[in-house]
């Protein structure tokens, strides 16, 4: 089971942060195959929003033929986004510790890092749809 | 029923002054409404009137498909909470449920004795001696135990801490969940309201400015910067809701049905709250221009 929380100041509507949330969950292995979402009960009493922002979440991951809703019963996970990548993760992450080491040592600061990294993620991102 | 409330040309005026003016709406059923608006802005009045409590002076109001202050009014299916969640102080809480059913006759008992215990309320304890958050959470569990099909909750989270607050909010989002009922709740505050809520209505000076889902409202209003720009050469589908402007650049917020397809714009998104000001700072015209004067006319 995982627990959704929203950032207020994001400018990512509450529907779509929860959707994000179940997608990395997913990507990450924090969530697999047969495992339940919490109800939508559950979600709106722990963060007081509106119901239908979760249905519309949870309907969105049904569409995408990533959950599946079993009437009175519960939303479950139907497939993972793992796949073969999940054993990628923890190489990969040391190569990017090692980079933000180097990018500390070359002196940037956290900010002038995350701006390097978000403008060259988008730039790569605009190459690959061109 | 697909509407909870609709009103037509409604108004209230007390003595020389209208408290509420020209009023014409309509909610759909399963909604969570906010009333969102100033203080003095007229909500309480709405609500009054939405309940019964108050007669209109001008227009027409219909709740769950009936005049609510008139004979037919479906009072066993509203459950109202007025300003600072009323209760009896010298009664205990246990003696709130019992009143609650002898005078509904829809009562859920097991409902409200589940919701007491749930929430940890005490029933040996006198409601003059509960926190504002407990008062508050007792004053909604006598409303929410009538089993309502509306709910109308006038400014319920404006006296309580932000803990208390997200609990109630938390509670009555938990209630719409299981039980399908329509709320609306008034605040002076978006931010008190604004995940809570999928209906906005507001409310400036006594007439109501707007009022729709959220999504749509959010959807058809943008931010354009851009080079200084008379407004007359808007496209005609754009509503000007606000405009400022300094020397060289103008800021608009407008409503359109239509993407902003214009280059020379920078589009942003509002949020709720930059949606509610924006229609606040329009409802008050008195106010200095927000054109700023240009270098020459400072010097």
């Amino acid at each position: 089971m995982i627990e959704f929380h929203l950032d207020g100041r994001s400018g990512v509507s509450p529907y779509q942060q929860l959707v994000q949330q179940v997608r990395r969950a997913l990507r990450l292995g924090l969530l697999s195959e047969g495992d339940q979402l919490p109800t939508v009960k559950d979600v709106v009493g722990q963060l007081a929003i509106n119901p239908n922002t979760v249905s519309k979440a949870y309907r969105e991951l049904e569409l995408e033929g990533l959950v599946a809703a079993r009437p009175g019963v519960g939303t479950f996970v139907t497939r993972t986004l793992t796949d073969n990548t999940l054993a990628a993760h923890g190489p990969l992450r040391a190569d990017l510790e090692r980079w933000l080491a180097k990018a500390r040592r070359a002196g940037l600061d956290e900010d002038s890092i995350e701006a390097l990294f978000d403008s060259t993620f988008r730039s790569a991102l605009r190459e690959e749809t061109a | 029923m697909s509407t909870v409330l609709r009103s037509a040309g409604l108004g209230k005026k007390y003595r020389r002054n209208w408290a509420l003016s020209d009023c014409t709406l309509e909610v759909p059923a399963g909604r969570v409404v906010g009333l969102v608006g100033p203080n003095g802005a007229g909500k309480s009045t709405l609500l009054n009137l939405a309940v019964g409590m108050l007669t209109p002076s001008a227009g027409e109001i219909e709740v769950l498909g009936v005049n609510p202050a008139g004979p037919d009014a479906r009072r066993a299916h509203v459950g109202y909470v007025g300003q600072d969640t009323p209760t009896y102080a010298g009664l205990t809480v246990a003696d709130h449920l019992r009143l609650g059913a002898r005078l509904n006759p829809g009562w859920d008992d097991a409902l409200a004795r589940d919701r007491v215990a749930r929430l940890g309320l005490d029933p040996t304890r006198k409601a003059g001696r509960l926190s504002g958050g407990q008062r508050a959470q007792l004053a909604l569990t006598l409303a929410v135990a009538k089993r309502p099909e509306l709910m109308v909750l006038d400014e319920p989270v404006a006296s309580l801490d932000p803990l208390a607050r997200r609990e109630f909010l938390g509670d009555l989002m938990e209630t719409v969940a299981e039980q399908q009922v329509s709320v609306v709740l008034s605040s002076h505050l978006v931010s008190d309201v604004d995940r809570a809520c999928d209906f906005l209505i507001v409310l400036v000076d006594s007439q109501v400015q707007l009022a729709g889902d959220i999504g749509d409202l959010l959807d058809t209003h943008h931010r354009l910067t851009g080079p200084r720009r008379d407004e007359a050469t808007l496209p005609s589908d754009q509503v000007v809701i606000t405009a400022s402007h300094t020397d060289r650049q103008s800021t608009y917020v407008v409503r359109t049905d239509r993407p902003v397809l214009d280059p020379s714009w920078e589009v942003g998104r509002l949020d709720l709250e930059d949606l509610v000001l924006a229609y606040m700072s329009r409802a008050r015209p008195g106010r200095p221009e927000t054109t700023r004067p240009t270098l020459e006319a400072l010097r």
